[in-house]
């Protein structure tokens, strides 16, 4: 889906937003077409940056980028600001209700900007 | 064994508890029910609840689902009329016929109705179940006076009711005293100089001659001593008496004072017939409470199967509350055992009575009255139950702040002892259940419903499991999450200790991970509440709530609301204007609050700042509706313009509201100032509540509306203006240092250990030598106040975030509105889907 290793065009990044638009620890919300997405710029982990879909499955809300970061069990997770479950950032699985995924974005760092890794 | 047919007749709480019994067991049983009353078995030692607030549903201890997913036919609200010994069956009024092979008749009682002329009147009603609590109260419609016949348990239970219901109350009891069953002389007269405190008029050795119309109000009661009492109601509670006429017609034996006469496996004469609580008579006695019926139930239970148990008696020890006052009765509570000998305390000033019964060797307790004062009752019902040695000076277990009471502790109750005597769970039965897995106070009231009975045993339940859970190394995990191996009152001592200034520093020094959704917020709101720095500031933001984050309510479509300090209700024309200018002009829905203030929803985040710049144009604060901290302080008119005001409310709630406003706590809080009496802003429901006097203020704290509402209680009386603040300052500030996260003052005055008193002498007595602390801190809070909104919409770093999207100036296309009485609201699922395709974001 969107395991940029296992694909098989070209791959394009896509500015989204310079760095410093983002809040350290801290979530905010890109627009790429019609997709929103939730980045969240955590500055002392090795991905930096993690990308996840902004809408809330359960909640039915554009919200996801307004939840409170943190760790379960050394998962980074992002607490749905609406109820409360726990979304791990890595993978997008929802980790009180197995049943919800969001989707997951591939994501860079060039210089300042924030670009997204598109299969196009 | 082949399955046998049981037919329990009555479904009352002694009733359900046979079939409970019986169905937890392992016998093969088809269980068929027949109750005359209409619904299953409730609670009715609570009955006089419903008065008080109580849901009836809410007493309900069973219900039909229950029955039909454990395979119990149950038929209510239909009466059986006959027992066909030969054939085995029983008849109801339906003409139903119900063949049995077991039989058992759990009928209970009815209120005995004296002989009186006019005892049928209109306006006459019986107490004793759901239904004559639906008459009673019909009939106290608009109706002044209620009186009560009887003074027993039962009788006050009822006097509660009728004061419940607004009615001035009186008890007519024609003995000497009240509760003669199970006090003595002293016990009773204490109990009734406190019940006669609390408006309850009382009239002893009174027989009621007759019961006729009234000149004023509805009845006219006449006396054998020839005076009269009016009322609108009259309610007969003179005792009980057993259901047993089903049994007497089916040729049954009666207990010589009525009563099904029962041997100790709880059969009748028919040795196929048993009979279980208030309609069986066990030598001559009648159990009417309910934990002998229980065992009775118990008892006979067992006769179906393999281990066998008799009921030879029980324990009529009982605790209790009637109108507010604590009474309890222990054994032999009068001392009418031979050659025994009394300790008795009695204190008329504070309205404490409490006997001890001692054995003619002076080393076993045999009885004990208690009146007024019910802390030592746990205590001396195991000296009672379990034959416990007393102390050398055994006057000292009931003597007030002695110093040397000897503790019982939970330690020296042997394993039999009786913790529960409503489910009959011995201290051995918890300390297999601990073992056996269940780990807290509540998974042992579930597996073994201790303390769901009669709830008398909560205090000392609690001992017990705490006390087993350390002898077997259990420790309780308090810690706030998985990041921070401290409670909330260790962070703030941390913290506050230390001077760390951010959550980071903290995490580093006294935590582990990354954080949490738990923590982060927990802990911004103690940075909060000690140094007071803005929540947007950068190293803040993260770890603020949805709700801080973006200073405004989030709705369920992602939108916020907008809620605006309105101190104390009072509101300028203009700002009036201003908040309706600016919903149309944002197109926000209006509704508002319960706190005398105005929300404004819908709005998207993107818009906050500008809504915000409009309000605070014409002096409007941000309102704090979207953290946990003072939210409003609702007032009355007050002196200014009411009649009957003593007092400007509506100044001293600003001037409250102006102090507190901005002070984050482990959880919201809510005030009220009342401008007399009358208590117009409702200020007994709130966290600090403040009602005008003649003489200055009276302060209430701790009460709370919502999902679990709490009375406040009175804290002070005739405050003046200054000790009114300082006190408020030392409550809140206690607080926000001791309370768990997200724990209202509510529940956190009803786990402090020592309650109310604690509080009072923390906060009045100073015993800790904190309160000049607790002032300094909350003086600090009260100089750094910012509006928040009006210092983020100066700041361009901090407006940066209210955007939907960090690329884009477009708004959020999921949120739609359509219109409704003049008003937009989010649309719902099936609206948006007409309206256009729902883009949903997906890889």
């Amino acid at each position: 889906m969107t395991e940029t290793a296992e694909s098989q065009g070209e791959n394009k990044s896509i500015f989204l937003s310079s760095l410093e638009n983002l809040i350290p620890n801290s979530g905010v919300c890109a627009l790429h077409q019609s997709a929103q997405i939730a980045l969240f710029y955590l500055p002392t982990t090795e991905a930096r940056i993690y990308a996840v879909g902004n809408w809330d499955p359960i909640a039915k809300a554009n919200v996801i980028s307004r939840g409170v970061v943190g760790t379960l069990e050394n998962k980074w997770v992002v607490a749905s600001p609406v109820y409360k479950q726990h979304y791990c950032l890595q993978s997008g699985m929802c980790l009180d209700d197995d049943g919800y995924r969001l989707p997951i974005y591939d994501i860079s760092i060039i210089d300042d900007g924030v670009y997204l890794n598109s299969r196009l | 064994m082949s399955r046998i047919n049981v037919v329990v007749v009555g479904n009352g709480m002694v009733g359900h508890h046979y079939v409970q019994t019986l169905v937890d067991s392992d016998i093969d049983a088809n269980i068929t029910v027949i109750g005359a009353e209409p619904r299953p078995a409730y609670d009715r030692v609570h009955l006089s609840e419903v008065f008080d607030g109580k849901d009836p549903a809410d007493l309900a201890l069973v219900d039909r689902e229950y029955y039909a997913s454990v395979g119990v036919t149950a038929f209510f609200g239909e009466t059986v009329v006959s027992i066909d010994r030969t054939a085995k069956s029983v008849a109801t009024e339906g003409r139903r016929i119900v063949p049995y092979d077991k039989l058992v008749l759990a009928t209970g009682s009815y209120p005995f109705v004296p002989p009186i002329a006019g005892n049928d009147l209109e306006g006459c009603f019986e107490y004793r179940t759901i239904d004559d609590l639906g008459a009673i109260s019909a009939g106290a419609e608009g109706k002044k006076v209620g009186v009560v016949i009887g003074g027993g348990l039962l009788g006050l239970e009822c006097a509660n009711a009728l004061k419940n219901l607004g009615l001035e109350a009186h008890v007519v009891e024609f003995a000497p005293g009240l509760m003669g069953v199970q006090l003595d002389s002293g016990g009773s007269e204490m109990l009734r100089n406190k019940i006669e405190q609390l408006d309850v008029k009382v009239h002893t050795s009174k027989a009621t001659n007759t019961i006729a119309p009234g000149d004023q109000r509805r009845l006219k009661m006449s006396f054998a001593d020839d005076t009269e009492l009016e009322t609108d109601l009259v309610v007969f509670s003179a005792g009980i008496r057993p259901y047993d006429q089903l049994a007497k017609h089916a040729g049954l034996e009666l207990g010589e004072r009525g009563g099904i006469q029962i041997d100790y496996h709880c059969r009748t004469t028919d040795e196929d017939i048993f009979a279980i609580g208030e309609c069986a008579s066990l030598g001559d006695f009648i159990y009417g409470l309910v934990a002998p019926g229980y065992r009775m139930a118990e008892a006979a239970v067992s006769q179906l199967g393999k281990d066998k148990v008799s009921f030879s008696g029980s324990d009529m020890s009982t605790k209790l509350k009637l109108l507010g006052v604590e009474v309890g009765s222990i054994g032999d509570s009068k001392g009418e055992t031979e050659d025994c000998s009394a300790v008795i305390f009695c204190d008329e000033i504070d309205g404490i009575y409490k006997r001890l019964n001692i054995s003619a060797d002076g080393r076993f307790l045999i009885g004990a009255t208690l009146v007024g004062d019910c802390s030592e009752y746990d205590t001396l019902l195991q000296y009672f139950l379990n034959q416990i040695e007393l102390p050398v000076n055994p006057e000292s277990l009931i003597l007030p702040s002695s110093e040397q009471v000897p503790a019982l502790g939970v330690d020296a109750l042997p394993a039999t002892a009786a913790i529960c005597s409503c489910h009959n769970v011995s201290k051995a039965d918890i300390s297999r259940e601990i073992q056996q897995g269940c780990l807290s106070l509540a998974s042992v009231k579930e597996s073994t419903k201790a303390s769901t009975g009669c709830g008398g045993c909560a205090a000392l339940l609690k001992n017990v499991v705490d006390h087993e859970l350390a002898t077997l190394g259990i420790e309780l995990n308090t810690d706030i999450c998985e990041h921070f191996q401290h409670t909330r009152q260790d962070l703030f001592t941390i913290i506050q200790t230390t001077e760390i200034r951010t959550f980071d520093e903290l995490l580093k020094q006294h935590g582990r991970g990354g954080g949490c959704d738990i923590c982060k917020p927990a802990v911004a709101s103690i940075l909060a509440s000690l140094w007071n720095d803005h929540v947007l500031e950068n190293e803040h933001v993260p770890l603020q709530d949805t709700n801080d984050s973006f200073l405004a309510n989030m709705q369920k479509d992602g939108t916020y609301s907008v809620v605006p300090r309105v101190p104390a209700g009072e509101i300028l024309p203009a700002q009036l204007i201003a908040l309706g200018e600016v919903a149309k002009e944002f197109k926000l829905y209006c509704k508002i609050t319960g706190g005398q203030r105005v929300d404004l929803f819908g709005a998207q985040m993107g818009d906050l700042p500008a809504i915000w710049s409009a309000l605070i144009d014409v002096g409007f604060e941000t309102g704090h509706a979207y953290a946990k901290s003072l939210r409003t302080v609702k007032s009355c008119v007050g002196s200014t313009w009411c009649r009957y005001g003593v007092r400007d409310s509506v100044g001293r709630a600003i001037s409250i509201e102006n102090r507190y406003k901005g002070l984050r706590a482990p959880h919201k809080i809510k005030m009220a100032v009342s401008g007399c009496t009358r208590e117009c802003a409702e200020a007994q429901s709130k966290d600090i509540g403040v009602i005008a006097t003649e003489n200055g203020w009276n302060l209430y704290v701790c009460g709370n509306g919502g999902m679990k509402p709490r009375h406040a209680d009175l804290f002070a009386t005739d405050l003046d203006d200054k000790t009114l603040i300082q006190y408020i300052d030392r409550i809140l500030m206690f607080y926000v240092r001791t309370a768990d996260r997200l724990q209202r003052t509510s529940v956190w005055l009803e786990s402090m250990e020592g309650g109310l008193e604690r509080l009072k002498s923390v906060v009045i007595d100073d015993v800790l030598g904190i309160c000049s602390d607790l002032e300094a801190q909350m003086e600090h809070i009260v100089k750094s106040y910012q509006c928040e909104w009006k210092t983020a919409i100066s700041d361009e770093q901090k407006l940066q975030r209210f955007r939907h999207f960090v690329n884009s100036d477009k708004g959020d296309d999921n949120v739609v509105m359509v219109e409704e009485r003049g008003q937009p609201r989010p649309a719902n699922e099936a609206e948006k889907s007409k309206t256009k395709l729902k883009v949903v974001s997906a890889a």
